[in-house]
């Protein structure tokens, strides 16, 4: 069923029942997320696509397209909410992006952009967490996880379904890990993806790296937001 | 651990639903669970062994280092600190030779502590294995501690006369239930519940539902859901097949009514739970009980079994044809698993993460069927509003709220325990009842609530609308140093969230900062304005019910006693900012020599 909407203001059409943030993008408007893909299961981790729907703040993610939503992208307050996420996972971890591998590919740093971020409000934690080297294709710089989950939900062993990446712990104190068995079987297209799908540089491919020069990088040379809007899988 | 003595113990088909009950058989038979067993687990149930280690990882009580011959777990709760934990702990770590945090070098002790354990009326409190010590003193684990060294078992300790483990003699010889008054819904002896459930089957569910919400009764797990309603759309609701979980996880600090009710009138909540069944048309139900409780398992396991046996539970209920019937799980040891997506969860033999919403429960909850979850004290209330009509129910309390509820009160006050109130009751009826002499604030529903102040708020009104209390009342007097209170509340928090969204898992260890920085004198103004803002965040922001009142600790005290922060404000009289901690930053650069001429000489 078709239900008219309105996002900051604009009167939209959309199927009922259909994902906020993606009908948002078909309509032009960008809401940055870290978790969030296209087309798949929603992870609802980062909480970066916070919105006003109907007077209450929620995810873009989970919300479902209602016949007279009124959803508000640009308010002042919850744009400010969502640039102080993207600023925590800066603070939690340690995120030095002129010699992190991903930087110019990293969706955490392009969001950052995007939001509009000068530095993390909230104290910097320094966090010492100790990195994976064991598997022989992939090592987890885990200081920059941000605990999306993508690669625990989309990233499994392609004979059996395992899981190949999950968190141990819980809270602060939780940690991704790797099952170096299974990901020693991965193909090399797998590892690539693994690398691709993680939003920050915590799983780093092995052997290959600072490929693309500076002012050459993924969204250097098309921003984070026009990937979006245009319906690049990222 | 081989596979194969792991597989005979799991007799029944093994299924990953059933992940968190197989981590507690190994557990409960060797103290521990090891990377072997881990991997056997995992080639039992077909996953990789980090799916089972996310599992293990996630429960505070799962070990997977060796534990002590007795592995003792202390409560470190505000009430157990303001009755002598300190006292209590010093006494373990002496009489046991060991740390917290460790075991002793002869291997016979381990000491944890872990957060409330539903025991604030008897504080201090400790758990060894399935058996509970209250009332501590440090004379009382001197004595434990002797007799567990002269090889006696802990139960034999708590249990002299040797009761059956399945008999309220057992249960009462550990803990009290200090029921401190009689109303008119709870705790009613000699209830004939084969009568009440033969009503109930006489009448069609619609009509049950209806009785229900005419009671206008609200969920009293906390989040005040009309249960009417939730039946209703679960009736509604399609699904192969309905499922009704009673939640008796009570993980929220300072509560315990849910222990006694199960323990003083399990029948009441066992034959609510068969009403919300025949309402429904579930067939399945699962008690979910925190890993606390476990000395009540045996005896809740007694009288699922007798009311099998009188046939109030199974295939074909009073010969009616209705079927239903009723498992345990188990929780061990989170509170966020008191969530009912996060329980669900963990039923389904998973970490205790909330879920995304929607779906709700009601539309697909345990294994994605259409599932009821109420609180304890919500199924004891049907059993009662099916008795007496949702008339009878609807008359008492206000207009909004209807009905009674149980507070369980602790702190300082002459009568600790459990009192059933009319929601009405104004807050300082309420401490004149319970003999608090000298309140100064009232932590009101736990640390998820709100913390009052006795002298401003005595007028409030316990309702849905201004102090709607999920059960837990604690009290503080003026000698109390509510700060540090709110610093134990906001660590709890960060023990206790799941970390799966950012603003809570993040959220909450900024606020324990910003209080250490009050604590510490060294807070200015924009801390408080920051504590404001990021509150506010993670209210708007995080993912279930945990992270949006997590800041509610501080947020509250702020309002109700804004003095205690501003007397504590540091004084900005030089150019330095007043967080800045000199000795602090010269400490990093001291540690820096020091290492660097370690590393050169
Ligand atoms: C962090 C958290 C902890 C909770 N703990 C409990 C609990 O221990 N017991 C309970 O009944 N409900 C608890 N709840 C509320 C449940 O999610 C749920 O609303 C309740 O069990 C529904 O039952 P009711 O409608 O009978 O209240 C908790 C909620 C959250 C967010
Ligand atoms: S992960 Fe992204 S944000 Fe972090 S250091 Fe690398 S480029 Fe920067
Ligand atoms: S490793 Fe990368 S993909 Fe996996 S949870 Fe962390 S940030 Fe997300
Ligand atoms: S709010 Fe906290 S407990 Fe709830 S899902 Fe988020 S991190 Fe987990």
């Amino acid at each position: 069923m078709t239900a008219k909407l309105y996002i900051d203001g604009r009167e939209i059409c959309a199927s009922e029942g259909d994902v906020l943030i993606d009908v948002a993008a078909d309509y032009g408007i960008h809401i940055p997320s870290l978790c969030y893909m296209r087309g798949r299961p929603c992870l609802g981790t980062c909480r970066v696509c916070s919105v006003v729907v109907n007077g209450s703040i929620m995810p873009a993610c989970t919300a479902r397209i209602a016949d007279g939503m009124v959803v508000e992208v640009a308010q002042p307050e919850v744009a400010d909410m969502r640039r102080a996420l993207v600023e925590a996972n800066f603070s939690e971890g340690n995120h030095n992006c002129p010699s992190c591998e991903k930087s110019g590919r990293c969706e955490l740093q392009a969001v950052a952009y995007e939001v509009e971020m000068v530095v993390s409000r909230f104290p910097y934690r320094f966090a010492e967490r100790e990195r994976d080297q064991t598997a022989r294709h992939i090592f987890l710089e885990r200081d920059r996880c941000i605990f999306c989950q993508r690669c625990v939900e989309f990233i499994r062993d392609i004979d059996t379904g395992h899981k190949i990446f999950a968190i141990h712990g819980r809270g602060t104190h939780a940690r991704i890990d790797i099952d170096v068995v299974l990901a020693d079987r991965m193909p090399p297209e797998q590892v690539r993806e693994a690398a691709d799908i993680c939003p920050v540089g915590c799983i780093i491919e092995k052997g290959r790296g600072y490929n693309d020069p500076i002012g050459k990088r993924k969204f250097e040379t098309r921003s984070i937001r026009d990937r979006v809007l245009e319906g690049d899988k990222k | 651990m081989n596979i194969e003595s792991n597989k005979a113990a799991f007799s029944k088909e093994p299924r990953e639903e059933n992940l968190v009950t197989m981590l507690w058989d190994i557990q409960r038979r060797n103290g521990w669970i090891s990377k072997a067993d881990v991997r056997s687990l995992a080639a039992i149930l077909n996953v990789s062994p980090l799916d089972i280690d996310e599992t293990l990882s996630f429960y505070h009580f799962f070990r997977s280092k060796p534990s002590g011959r007795h592995q003792i777990y202390l409560c470190d709760s505000v009430i157990a600190r303001m009755n002598g934990y300190d006292q209590v702990r010093a006494a373990l770590e002496r009489e046991t030779n060991c740390c917290f945090g460790g075991l002793s070098a002869d291997g016979l002790f381990g000491l944890e502590d872990t957060p409330c354990i539903g025991l604030s009326d008897q504080e201090p409190a400790m758990m060894i294995g399935d058996v509970v010590f209250t009332g501590l003193t440090p004379e009382a684990v001197s004595n434990i501690v002797a007799q567990l060294r002269a090889g006696k078992l802990p139960a034999d300790i708590a249990n002299p006369n040797g009761y059956d483990s399945g008999t309220l003699d057992y249960v009462d010889a550990m803990v009290v239930s200090r029921i401190r008054n009689q109303g008119p819904v709870f705790f009613k002896p000699m209830r004939d519940h084969h009568a009440v459930l033969q009503g109930v089957l006489a009448r069609h569910p619609i009509e049950i539902i209806d009785e229900i919400a005419a009671s206008k009764l609200r969920g009293r797990g906390g989040a005040g859901f009309p249960t009417g309603l939730k039946w209703r759309l679960a009736h509604e609701a399609e699904g192969g097949q309905k499922f009704i979980i009673c939640n008796a996880d009570e993980g929220e600090p300072g509560t315990f009514k849910d222990r006694c009710l199960l323990t003083r009138s399990p029948r009441d909540v066992l034959i609510g739970m068969v009403v919300a069944g025949f309402a429904v048309g579930a067939r399945s139900g699962i008690l979910y009980l925190r890993a606390e409780y476990w000395y009540l398992k045996d005896y809740l396991e007694r009288h699922i079994g007798e009311c099998r046996e009188a046939g109030l539970l199974g295939d074909d209920i009073l010969g009616s044809g209705f079927a239903f019937d009723i498992r345990i799980q188990m929780g061990a040891g989170a509170y966020i698993c008191g969530d009912e997506t996060a329980l669900i969860e963990s039923c389904e033999g998973k970490r205790g993460t909330p879920r995304v919403k929607p779906p709700y429960p009601i539309q697909s909850g345990y294994l994605g069927m259409p599932t009821v979850v109420n609180n304890v004290e919500t199924f004891a209330i049907v059993s009662r509003i099916v008795e007496e009509g949702g008339r009878w129910y609807a008359s008492m309390g206000t207009e909004k709220s209807s009905g009674t509820r149980l507070l369980s009160v602790s702190g300082d006050c002459a009568r600790p325990g459990i009192y059933e109130i009319e929601w009405g009751m104004r807050l300082d009826e309420v401490l004149g009842m319970v003999g608090a002499s000298r309140p100064m604030a009232v932590q009101v529903s736990g640390p998820s609530g709100e913390c009052v102040s006795a002298a401003k708020d005595g007028g409030r009104v316990f309702c849905y609308s201004d102090l709607s209390c999920n059960g837990s009342l604690m009290i503080f007097d003026e000698s109390r140093d509510l700060l540090g209170i709110i610093r134990h509340f906001m660590s709890f928090f960060v023990q206790e969230s799941c970390g799966i969204c950012t603003p809570c898992r993040s959220g909450c260890v900024d606020m324990l900062t910003k209080v250490d920085r009050v604590i510490g004198g060294k807070a200015t103004k924009q801390d408080l304005e920051d504590c404001n803002a990021w509150g506010h965040l993670m209210r708007s922001t995080s993912r279930c019910g945990l992270g949006t009142t997590a800041a509610k600790p501080i947020l509250t005290t702020m309002k109700s006693f804004p003095e205690l922060y501003r007397d504590r404000l540091a004084v900005v009289d030089g150019p330095i900012l007043a967080s800045f901690d000199l000795e602090k930053a010269l400490k990093g650069h001291e540690d820096a020599f020091r290492n660097l001429v370690k590393d050169n000489y």
